[in-house]
């Protein structure tokens, strides 16, 4: 709509303006184009986040509207002195996006790989490897539910060929627990790095790989000294934005495990949640948010620089 | 690309055929067998890996449709006799048809929405240089690390003071919010790729920049738009949180909190979880074989570099 107001102006200048992007191009007319996307994450995530910040500053408890009121840096104290649910649950993140991301990594990388090359069978293949992508959050967490249910799931079946007993659940048991997540979790997010590098393999220009034949050089050389540095961009940015989107992920582990068995899985954002939502301790969950904010900046940007992401190959 | 290096030989016809064989053809045996030669892995290197992939994709997948479809209490591993007895169950006491409409409308409006706003937004992105561009792409950037899940409790309050609490709206809107710095960097990229001479070229034969724009610019985008679309689809489709928080009367749920609810206090009906699941399933499954064969060139198209 925007675009049609200023439209005649541009119109009449746009034949002159032979110099591109320079100052013949309308002023406003950029601002006005973004005006909508930057309204809309003032409004929704700007605001917010500022409001958690002021609301960490507080003791704000709904249900009990007598200790609300300034806090200072009460939460916060709290949160690194007093709060042994605060460290367990940010190790177990920690645990959580390095085992992940680096699984999901190594698995999408081979798979990319694989279906990258010329078979019989291609498209279809790719259609049915990359199918969970597609699939997410609670309807993952529904399938799983099924797969490891302790009557009728695959331990059932496995029990009668002899292989563990009936009626245990690897949802419930704290051995297994965090394999068995870690193992739906994959399920999804593997496609996801696979479609990623598959869509950056394509664009390696093929005459690499014939001139490093007529090199001599063999396929694992030519994996690791023009496929790779290749990837090196893409590999970097899917692997930060997996690490932030895994551990700021809710749906999983909320709905497959509840961050159960005895908070074994409980992340620091599912912590966070159920501060603030059952227990409606929203300062505190405030104070936490932030923290967890400060970490995931500091740890993007940390990465971001020793990565030197961009760096000399552009 | 791969064609260009035999246009030189092929539009110049005649005169270099002179010397030695025709241009075109010879060049091709010698190009496929190398290019053979790089691709020539061995074919079980091929299908065994991804045999076992495949065996790990599909179980989870045949496990849902096998509890929906045989009759409850069953153990075969076959759903022979086949029964819909789960299906009619959610889908009428389970209101999951009322589930099932909400989450479409809500997954199409936020379609929508995402696409108009990330396209305007892109093009000035990809097009223009202006004081706060880069401000504006550090802060896309840094939206990523701002979790949703965490914003809940102030959305909500905003929610509440525009009195958008329980309608549709504000799930659309808060999806449509997260959807947007992703949509907005994919589609600048995409608009990067069409050469701004084209555009150009259709100003000197006199036309309005939104007209250039749209006889030019937006044929050319098509793959790129319909792969955004369908991730805006596909993520408010999928997605429950916001629909847990902001919806409350059951009449506006989603289908994801639908299944939730199926999983919690009364789990032991897991044959009308699993009809509830392929329910859930076969939109976005339907979606995904749409789009996949774009999904790849889509992102190849600049998008993860963007």
């Amino acid at each position: 709509m925007a675009t049609a107001v200023t439209e005649p102006p541009q119109a009449a200048k746009a034949p002159k303006a032979s110099g591109r992007r320079t100052g013949a191009a309308p002023r406003r007319l950029p601002y006005l184009l973004i005006a909508p996307a930057a309204l809309l994450m003032l409004g929704f995530i700007a605001y917010p986040v500022l409001s958690v910040f002021s609301y960490s500053l507080q003791h704000y408890n709904p249900t009990k509207p007598w200790r609300n009121g300034f806090a200072g840096f009460d939460n916060f104290t709290r949160i690194f002195t007093d709060d042994p649910q605060f460290w367990g649950t940010l190790t177990f993140s920690l645990k959580w996006v390095a085992v992940e991301v680096t699984l999901q990594l190594l698995f999408g990388l081979a798979l990319a790989l694989i279906v990258n090359q010329t078979f019989v069978g291609r498209a279809l293949g790719r259609a049915l490897v990359f199918s969970p992508w597609a699939v997410s959050g609670v309807l993952t967490s529904a399938i799983w539910v099924l797969l490891y249910n302790s009557q009728t799931g695959i331990t059932r079946y496995l029990a009668d060929l002899g292989v563990g007993e009936y009626g245990t659940s690897w949802l419930s048991d704290t051995a297994t627990v965090f394999p068995a997540v870690v193992v739906a979790d994959l399920w999804r997010g593997v496609p996801f790095f696979a479609i990623l590098i598959l869509a950056d393999l394509q664009s390696v220009p093929k005459d690499l790989y014939e001139a490093a034949e007529v090199d001599g050089a063999g396929r694992l050389r030519q994996f690791l000294h023009i496929t790779l540095p290749h990837l090196k961009d893409a590999i970097i940015l899917s692997t930060l934005l997996r690490a932030v989107w895994e551990f700021n992920n809710v749906d999983l582990l909320y709905t497959l495990t509840g961050g159960g068995p005895a908070g074994e899985t409980t992340t620091l954002p599912l912590y966070i949640a159920n501060t603030s939502v059952d227990a409606h301790n929203f300062g505190y969950a405030s104070a936490l948010t932030t923290v967890a904010f400060v970490i995931l900046l500091f740890c993007s940007m940390v990465y971001l620089r020793l990565s030197k992401f961009g760096g000399e190959s552009k | 690309m791969v064609q260009d290096t035999r246009t030189p030989a092929g539009p110049a016809g005649p005169p270099p055929a002179a010397d030695a064989p025709p241009p075109g053809r010879p060049a091709r045996p010698v190009r496929g067998r190398r290019r053979r030669a790089w691709d020539e892995v061995p074919r079980r290197q091929i299908y065994l890996p991804l045999g076992v992939y495949l065996v790990f994709t599909l179980v989870p997948f045949y496990w849902i449709l096998l509890f929906a479809l045989r009759p409850a209490g069953s153990t075969s591993l076959v759903p022979w006799p086949m029964t819909t007895a789960h299906f009619e169950k959610v889908w009428t006491e389970r209101a999951f048809a009322t589930f099932f409409q909400n989450s479409l409308l809500i997954g199409l409006a936020t379609l929508v929405t995402t696409t108009v706003v990330a396209l305007a937004g892109g093009y000035a992105l990809a097009r223009f240089d202006f004081r706060i561009k880069k401000g504006f792409m550090l802060a896309l950037l840094c939206s990523q690390f701002v979790p949703g899940a965490l914003l809940l409790v102030p959305l909500f309050q905003i929610f509440a003071e525009l009195r958008m609490i329980n309608s549709l709206g504000s799930v659309i809107i808060a999806e449509t919010v997260f959807q947007l710095p992703l949509s907005m960097i994919l589609i600048s990229g995409f608009i990067r790729n069409v050469p701004y001479s084209l555009e150009e070229a259709a100003w000197v034969d006199g036309c309005s920049r939104f007209a250039a724009f749209r006889i030019v610019v937006l044929p050319l985008l098509r793959p790129g738009l319909v792969a955004v679309g369908s991730f805006a689809f596909v993520h408010s489709w999928n997605h429950f949180l916001f629909a847990l928080m902001f919806l409350s009367s059951q009449e506006k749920q989603t289908i994801p909190v639908g299944l939730n609810t199926l999983m919690g206090a009364d789990s032991v009906d897991l044959g009308a979880l699993a009809a509830g699941g392929v329910i859930a399933a076969l939109p976005v499954v339907i979606v995904f074989a749409f789009i996949q064969k774009w999904l790849v060139t889509g992102f190849s198209a600049g998008a993860v570099k963007g």
